[in-house]
């Protein structure tokens, strides 16, 4: 019996032990999923950068850590610039952390980073403004500096080429037109032939920029079709979430039928039709025409835009998300200033911009990369 | 006999009736108090743990619970800004649903596994076959969620349409429409059941292992065939250990986050409700996974961290049924 007792208790240790690596595994899986589509497309952006860097080489370096946090969104984009970055300087350390727009500004806030990532500006209503304020002690400003525009993602057998207005995006997204060949898309689309399929709408399960922005862009543009206010969660009444711009790019491209609006890296990577935006093309030149557009919200080298979705420029692809890096105007310590300056200016040098296309963002405007400039140059 | 620590040579009783003493040489040795004082601080740090654990949730939900305007527990709505309207009973249908189909899949599997490699399984075959069953609990999630819904997802749908098809008159197999390529809570308890299956699998195994040698040679000596030997006699001797096996098993289940949220569909709000397991939607802890990047301390977070509450207690109870089966057990077989 005693024999019965240490073998049982074994075998409850056994499952016990497997319970837990079955813990573990989630946990870390949970943090790497994010990864891999990071990592591979900055190794795969660093033969180009690479070769950049022997003409320009303009950059300040510093040597030492540079701490950031925040949004996902430019997370590709930050780790472009850092390892092109640390290519000239090899003192430089850049560690950003990509856990999300809300937790950068909390870090930032808190001090536990040198600059925030965002893909909003700092939101008055929530009194972010005066908390980033106390904590630097200065005003804290605003910078664009890496756009990224949202692509409306297609999968309709027999269909290249589809072209969908502010109207029919926020019908089909409101699940007011539900079959392909809806007569208001092939009013659209002349020359296409639709077909009868089923529209399978797709969208993020998990709470995300790129929904608040899409929801803003539909219910600006169209408010009739779409009255809900925007959200980082999906509050339309059709559709099928899925988790992550992977998991939607994902489930577009095994769906006939499917749509959804991913970040344009992920259509890139995807191989995903995209949709042209009342006639115009998702190109970085088109999404640079609706950046330029856009009004400055904030003052001096505060350089919050306050984008105009329904913008009548010529060309301009306005389904679009500006990121932004939040700094301190004037930093505490003298040499986090200099490095934070010497990395953003690189960041905003058109060397680097010219670098963004490869990885699904868009370069910012002449004008706005210089406005950005002259501010990174004013923190001290 | 047992072990006291005291050796009885210490003293005698005194003829005044005055207790025996021991020379305080086992207890008071260095080694002793080490490993005793590690042991107790280990077993009293756990019991802390999961005290605060649920301290923590009790205290973080409660602000949110207080400023909730629907019923926590039979509202379907998820609205965590105000006006916070907030229920758990879809995350509860979801959770329990996907988990009941994986045990359902699971535990006959296991069973099956666990005779074949106690009992007809030559000792060559034996070993190397459990290691492989063992090695299935070493998959990350991450690994089945990808597989989950890239590869087999896809492949599930004609099983699904046939379950439709036939069984579509009972209310779980009710078409669903706008759930497409296998998204489905179905298909979810099937991945599950292939997470589980090693966790039951290795217990029962055990337990099967254990069944005392008198009782399946008295079966063979009656002239029981094989199978009438397991089932007169391995079975019923391993019943409690396979039932709690699953309730461990199913404890994995209920918690599974990441395989969940890579797989599923989740809804819209406002869908209609219904039994059907070819619906979509989210399990406690795949919500919490999707929204947490975006959670800020503050009242919104309270929501999630109540329905991570509901998960903790609901946790709770499968495992203390598990605990109570094995005590049950212990009672009748010793």
């Amino acid at each position: 019996m005693k024999i019965t007792r240490i073998s049982r208790a074994s075998g409850v240790a056994l499952v016990a032990a497997l319970a837990l690596a079955g813990c573990g595994s989630s946990t870390n899986s949970d943090s790497s999923s994010s990864n891999p589509a990071a990592g591979g497309s900055s190794s795969g952006s660093d033969s180009g950068s690479g070769s950049g860097s022997g003409s320009g080489g303009a950059a300040d370096c510093f040597t030492g850590n540079l701490k950031a946090e925040g949004s996902t969104a430019q997370q590709n984009a930050i780790q472009q610039a850092s390892s092109s970055y640390s290519q000239k300087c090899s003192g430089a350390k850049i560690s950003y952390n990509g856990t999300g727009s809300g937790a950068g500004i909390t870090a930032f806030t808190n001090k536990q980073v040198d600059f925030a990532g965002s893909d909003s500006a700092l939101k008055k209503d929530k009194g972010e403004p005066e908390k980033a304020k106390q904590a630097c002690g200065s005003e804290a400003w605003n910078l664009p500096m890496v756009t990224g525009p949202i692509a409306v993602a297609f999968n309709v057998k027999g269909v290249d080429k589809l072209n969908l207005t502010n109207e029919l995006i926020a019908k089909i997204f409101s699940g007011k037109i539900t079959k392909w060949n809806d007569p208001a898309i092939a009013k659209e689309n002349s020359g296409v032939t639709l077909p009868a399929t089923n529209i399978s709408v797709f969208f993020r399960s998990d709470s995300s920029g790129t929904t608040d922005n899409f929801t803003k862009f539909m219910n600006t543009t169209d408010p009739t079709d779409w009255p809900e206010k925007n959200s980082k969660t999906w509050t339309g009444k059709t559709g099928q979430g899925k988790a992550k711009s992977a998991g939607v790019a994902q489930a577009v491209s095994g769906t006939d039928g499917g749509i959804g609006y991913v970040e344009w890296s992920y259509a890139i990577q995807n191989n995903l039709k995209v949709s042209k935006l009342n006639g115009i093309d998702l190109t970085a030149d088109s999404v640079g025409k609706a950046v330029e557009a856009a009004t400055q919200s904030g003052t001096g080298n505060d350089l919050a835009l306050k984008l105009d979705y329904k913008t009548k420029a010529q060309g301009a692809y306005p389904l679009i998300l500006v990121t932004y890096e939040i700094v301190c105007s004037k930093y505490s310590d003298p040499t986090k200033a200099k490095n934070v300056k010497a990395f953003l200016s690189y960041m905003a040098s058109p060397e680097f911009q010219g670098t963004l296309t490869k990885i699904g963002s868009a370069p910012l405007p002449q004008s706005i990369q210089q406005k950005v400039a002259t501010a990174v140059n004013a923190i001290s | 006999m047992t072990s006291t620590g005291v050796s009885a040579s210490d003293s005698l009783p005194g003829p005044d009736g005055s207790k025996p003493e021991g020379d305080n040489a086992s207890t008071g040795r260095l080694g002793d108090r080490i490993f005793g004082g590690t042991a107790t601080f280990a077993g009293l740090s756990v019991i802390a743990i999961v005290v605060l654990i649920g301290a923590f949730l009790v205290v973080q939900a409660l602000p949110a619970l207080t400023s909730n305007n629907a019923n926590f527990l039979t509202s379907r709505d998820w609205q965590t800004s105000d006006p916070m309207r907030f229920g758990v009973l879809e995350l509860l249908w979801t959770t329990v649903s996907t988990s009941l189909v994986a045990l359902i899949i699971a535990v006959p599997f296991s069973v099956a596994i666990a005779l074949f490699l106690t009992q007809y399984a030559p000792a060559w075959l034996a070993r190397p076959a459990a290691a492989l069953v063992d090695l299935l609990a070493a998959v990350p999630s991450i690994v089945y969620g990808l597989w989950g819904s890239i590869i087999v997802a896809p492949k599930i749908v004609p099983l699904q349409n046939f379950l439709q098809d036939y069984l579509g008159w009972l209310p779980i197999f009710k078409p669903v429409a706008g759930i497409s390529n296998g998204a489905t809570i179905f298909f979810v308890g099937i991945v599950l059941a292939i997470m589980i299956l090693p966790i039951i699998t290795a217990l029962s195994r055990e337990v099967f292992a254990q069944t005392p040698a008198a009782h399946k040679d008295a079966a063979t000596a009656l002239g029981a065939t094989k199978w009438e030997m397991i089932r007169t006699a391995v079975l019923p001797f391993g019943k409690p250990g396979v039932i709690s096996a699953a309730m461990l098993g199913l404890g994995r289940a209920l918690g599974e986050t990441i395989a969940v949220l890579y797989i599923i569909s989740t809804l819209p709000g406002g869908t209609a409700w219904t039994w059907s397991l070819f619906n979509g939607g989210s399990t406690f802890a795949s919500k919490i996974a999707a929204d947490a990047a975006e959670l800020t301390p503050g009242k919104s977070t309270g929501a999630y961290i109540a329905a991570g509450l509901v998960l903790f207690v609901l946790t709770f109870i499968v495992n203390a049924i598990a605990r109570v089966i094995i005590e049950r057990r212990k009672a009748f077989t010793e």
